[in-house]
């Protein structure tokens, strides 16, 4: 009774759509839920509180938004709960390349097919970092001493994008590395500044501090250009400095991290192009310029089709690493 | 000294009404996350944090320590009152400072907790004025196989001294590593032990098993027990808080003793929880009345209360010089620092003088503000042990299922809780030890991926636990603790060869 009435809704709703298209739309009429697959202090969870802050501030809906925390299980426990809330346009799911990359790789209880893209909203960049005193001052240095000793790579979780990198190093330079996977990227970076790693490849905000600090220092980016000019990090240089891998010898074109936003899946249209608006609005905020470049992730903005094609480009790849590698679970 | 310079410049920008109003706020909002199970500092820390975007960094993070500082006093209201810790690093407060608080002395229980936690924060805070770059220093010698070497010492230091009969311990412990390794494993990245249930993935939280295995987990003993509603006569007696603070001093080697174990634990950073453990394993076994830990002592509560404080404190300093959190609270401010666009790491103490020294000096004062506030409350906390069981009693089991629920909003949880519940009913029925468990189920996982890295580093050799100084110290210092009852028996056994009568005896105490 109650689903022919919201479908008897629907359809009246579409028939006035017709007449009057801005009264059809969706508009929330209960607290939406953000759920950040990390846990509090992540790169995913400040995004998460970022978004509802400008949200909040700029009331760009009526209802109050609640963060919660489900970083279980590298994630999997919030996607894991999207997928559970199917139909419920009153989730949204924060996270990173995970939703598609974890269900390759180990036997968890969803696949990003469960729920509904909304957006990626921001990538991460990754850089190739060594501890500040290492002799090697190119990657091309760095690459020729790791193919005569046994070099230690440090990263965030396993089989996750820090290992798939690695493995993408060591097949385009020819090297082999041994792979120590840490719970998160600051970890890593203590565990390189200790002396403990010989590189890792953290984001930019993850290792910014320590870079400032004279700890360590990136040796190339893994993007087709360098990275945007902004403020010197040391007293010499900042991230526009940083030259490209594929310069110096290293041909991987491009890596990059996106932070991506989800509905539950069995949504409907209405419903997720109302977060796709809402996301593009907070984009146009002063706050959210401020947030990127204090976080100095880059700006970026896909949507509907462009989405769907990142995902399956970046999903044949990660596939064929994971196939590689023998990581693929069936 | 110049440090002391940079300490006062920073009391000029701690000391200033504003900003002892935010403290003052900043605790009393601690307390009550701390008070109400489920919550917790973290969680607490994180709702409070985009309220503080638009304030001056400093002011910022005053608040959010303040607050921490509260938390962490008030995670040992509910552990000793109800038996339910709030935050893994006041599970061992539990032991002795709820036997205490049923006894009918909530009040001294509760202000010696307080003025223990005063005593290791005040060292902490100390250690960081004066050591600050030494201690960035040590942190930074820390790799995989030395955090597995702390995490050695403090299982060591727990375990080996007895109590339940040792196959009992072990049994315990293994029970405990099997919970920590539910979920998603950060070496391999497989999923293991979900047995079918999808939610798994997220491991068990510390919360949900500890709020069954001791809240529920006493409840029913004490149901079945026919716990007399026991109407605790506490009177509401200001006098004997400070009667409790005042009798601490003749307790200073547990003190000095439990503030050094912390401290050294905040730094390297095994962190809170860790130090409370090893604290109260050593005070067992080498204080005077360590025979009666479990029944209400004094050193009982002081040990890990004062540990836990004293790392809780130091363990911002890794935070702020390294970028490394040294516990989940820490992390989330570390994630405030970001937003407020400082970079936590070395150049921290260069850059943002102000904002570093202000903070410094803020936990002086604020810890004074702390303890000041909640040794106040502590008449009305104690008043709560008066309220008759059979109001008592479901009010828990409400406290509980509420908490539970609340970790992650997950039912799934609440019935974790408990049949977490029956396991630690059944374990008080066996006489089997709850500490290892809990012990295990905290830093089990983060053990188990020390070991492994270490493995992945040496390449299967164990050597590397005896690769350089620091790693040797702390492993043979674990195997000393381990087997130092042990050596004591047998040194025991051999000086005095007793008749037979005696001799068995003596054999009993051993299997004791």
């Amino acid at each position: 009774m109650g689903r022919t009435s919201t479908f008897l809704l629907s359809a009246a709703a579409a028939v006035l759509a017709g007449a009057m298209p801005a009264l059809a739309a969706w508009q929330p009429q209960k607290p939406i839920e953000f759920i950040a697959t990390a846990g509090p202090g992540g790169g995913t969870d400040n995004l998460a509180r970022a978004v509802q802050n400008i949200i909040t501030k700029h009331k760009l809906t009526e209802q109050p938004i609640v963060v919660v925390n489900k970083g279980g299980g590298s994630g999997a426990e919030g996607y894991v709960y999207g997928k559970a809330s199917a139909g419920d346009p009153y989730k949204v799911i924060f996270g990173t390349s995970n939703a598609w990359q974890q269900p390759l790789v180990s036997k968890v209880a969803f696949n990003y097919t469960d729920l509904t893209p909304i957006a990626a909203m921001a990538q991460d960049e990754f850089l190739l970092w060594v501890k500040q005193d290492a002799p090697y001052k190119t990657a091309g240095d760095y690459l020729k001493a790791a193919a005569s000793a046994d070099f230690k790579m440090g990263g965030a979780q396993s089989k996750d994008t820090d290992e798939v990198l690695t493995r993408m190093i060591e097949k385009a330079g020819k090297v082999k590395l041994t792979y120590i996977p840490f719970k998160s990227g600051a970890e890593t970076a203590v565990q390189l500044a200790g002396g403990h790693l010989d590189s890792h490849v953290n984001n930019p905000s993850e290792s910014l501090g320590q870079w400032r600090g004279g700890t360590q220092r990136p040796l190339c980016v893994f993007s087709p250009k360098r990275l945007p000019q902004g403020p010197k990090v040391t007293a010499t240089e900042g991230w526009s400095d940083v030259p490209t891998c594929v310069e110096q010898g290293l041909d991987i074109k491009q890596y990059e991290q996106p932070r991506t936003v989800w509905l539950p899946g069995k949504v409907t249209p209405e419903q997720a192009t109302f977060y796709v608006d809402l996301m593009k609005k907070v984009q146009a905020t002063p706050e959210w310029k401020d947030y990127i470049e204090k976080t100095s992730q880059v700006d970026t903005f896909l949507t509907g089709a462009e989405f769907d094609k990142f995902i399956k480009e970046d999903l044949e790849h990660v596939k064929q690493v994971a196939g590689e590698q023998g990581w693929l679970v069936k | 000294m110049e440090n002391l310079q940079e300490l006062l410049h920073g009391f000029t920008i701690a000391v200033t009404v504003p900003h002892l109003l935010l403290m003052a706020v900043g605790v009393l909002l601690g307390i009550l996350v701390g008070v109400l199970p489920g919550l917790g500092a973290p969680n607490g820390v994180s709702l409070l944090l985009p309220l503080t975007f638009g304030m001056q960094p400093v002011s910022a993070i005053i608040l959010l320590s303040s607050m921490y500082w509260g938390a962490l006093f008030g995670g040992s209201v509910t552990s000793i009152l109800f038996n339910i810790p709030g935050e893994p690093s006041s599970v061992a407060t539990t032991f002795d400072g709820y036997p205490m608080a049923r006894d009918g002395r909530p009040t001294t229980a509760l202000a010696t907790a307080f003025g223990s936690a005063a005593f290791g924060a005040l060292i902490g805070v100390i250690l960081i004025t004066f050591l600050a770059s030494w201690v960035a220093q040590v942190a930074l010698a820390f790799g995989p196989p030395e955090y597995f070497a702390v995490y050695f010492l403090a299982f060591a230091s727990f375990v080996g001294m007895g109590g339940a009969a040792p196959i009992k311990t072990v049994v315990a412990l293994a029970i405990g590593f099997a919970i920590a390794a539910i979920g998603i494993d950060t070496v391999s990245g497989s999923v293991r032990l979900t047995m079918g249930v999808d939610e798994l993935v997220k491991g068990v939280s510390f919360v949900v098993a500890v709020m069954g295995l001791f809240g529920i987990g006493e409840l029913l003993v004490a149901v079945e027990e026919e716990f007399h509603a026991r109407a605790v006569s506490s009177k509401i007696d200001w006098r004997e808080v400070f009667r409790a603070v005042g009798r601490l001093p003749r307790h200073s080697v547990a003190l000095l003793r439990s503030a050094a174990i912390g401290c050294w634990m905040g730094i390297t950073p095994g962190g809170p929880t860790a130090a409370s453990f090893m604290s109260y394993g050593i005070a067992r076994r080498f204080s005077r009345r360590g025979r009666h830990f479990g029944t209400g002592e004094v050193e009982g509560i002081i040990s890990p209360e004062t540990a836990d404080h004293a790392a809780g404190t130091s363990a911002l300093l890794p935070m702020l010089s390294l970028g490394i959190p040294g516990s989940a609270t820490a992390a989330v401010m570390m994630g405030g620092l970001m937003i407020w666009g400082l970079n936590p790491g070395p150049m921290l103490f260069v850059d943002q003088k102000d904002f570093v020294w202000g903070l410094i000096a803020s936990m002086y004062v604020g810890n004074i503000v702390a303890v000041a506030l909640v040794l106040l409350t502590v008449p009305v906390f104690a008043a709560l042990m008066r309220i008759p069981f059979v109001v008592i009693a479901p009010l828990i089991v409400i406290i509980c299922v509420v908490g539970a629920y609340s970790v992650s909003n997950s039912y799934l949880d609440v019935v974790m809780m408990l049949g977490f519940g029956i396991v630690g009913y059944l374990f008080k029925k066996l006489f089997y030890p709850l500490a290892p468990l809990v012990l295990a189920i905290v830093i089990g996982d983060k053990a188990e991926d020390a070991f492994r890295q270490s493995m992945l580093l040496s390449k299967g050799s164990l050597g590397i636990f005896f690769a350089n100084k620091l790693v040797t110290c702390l492993i043979v210092g674990g195997i000393a603790l381990l087997l130092l009852p042990l050596a004591l028996q047998l040194a025991r056994l051999l000086r005095k060869p007793a008749p037979s009568t005696d001799g068995t005896a003596v054999q009993e105490k051993v299997i004791i």
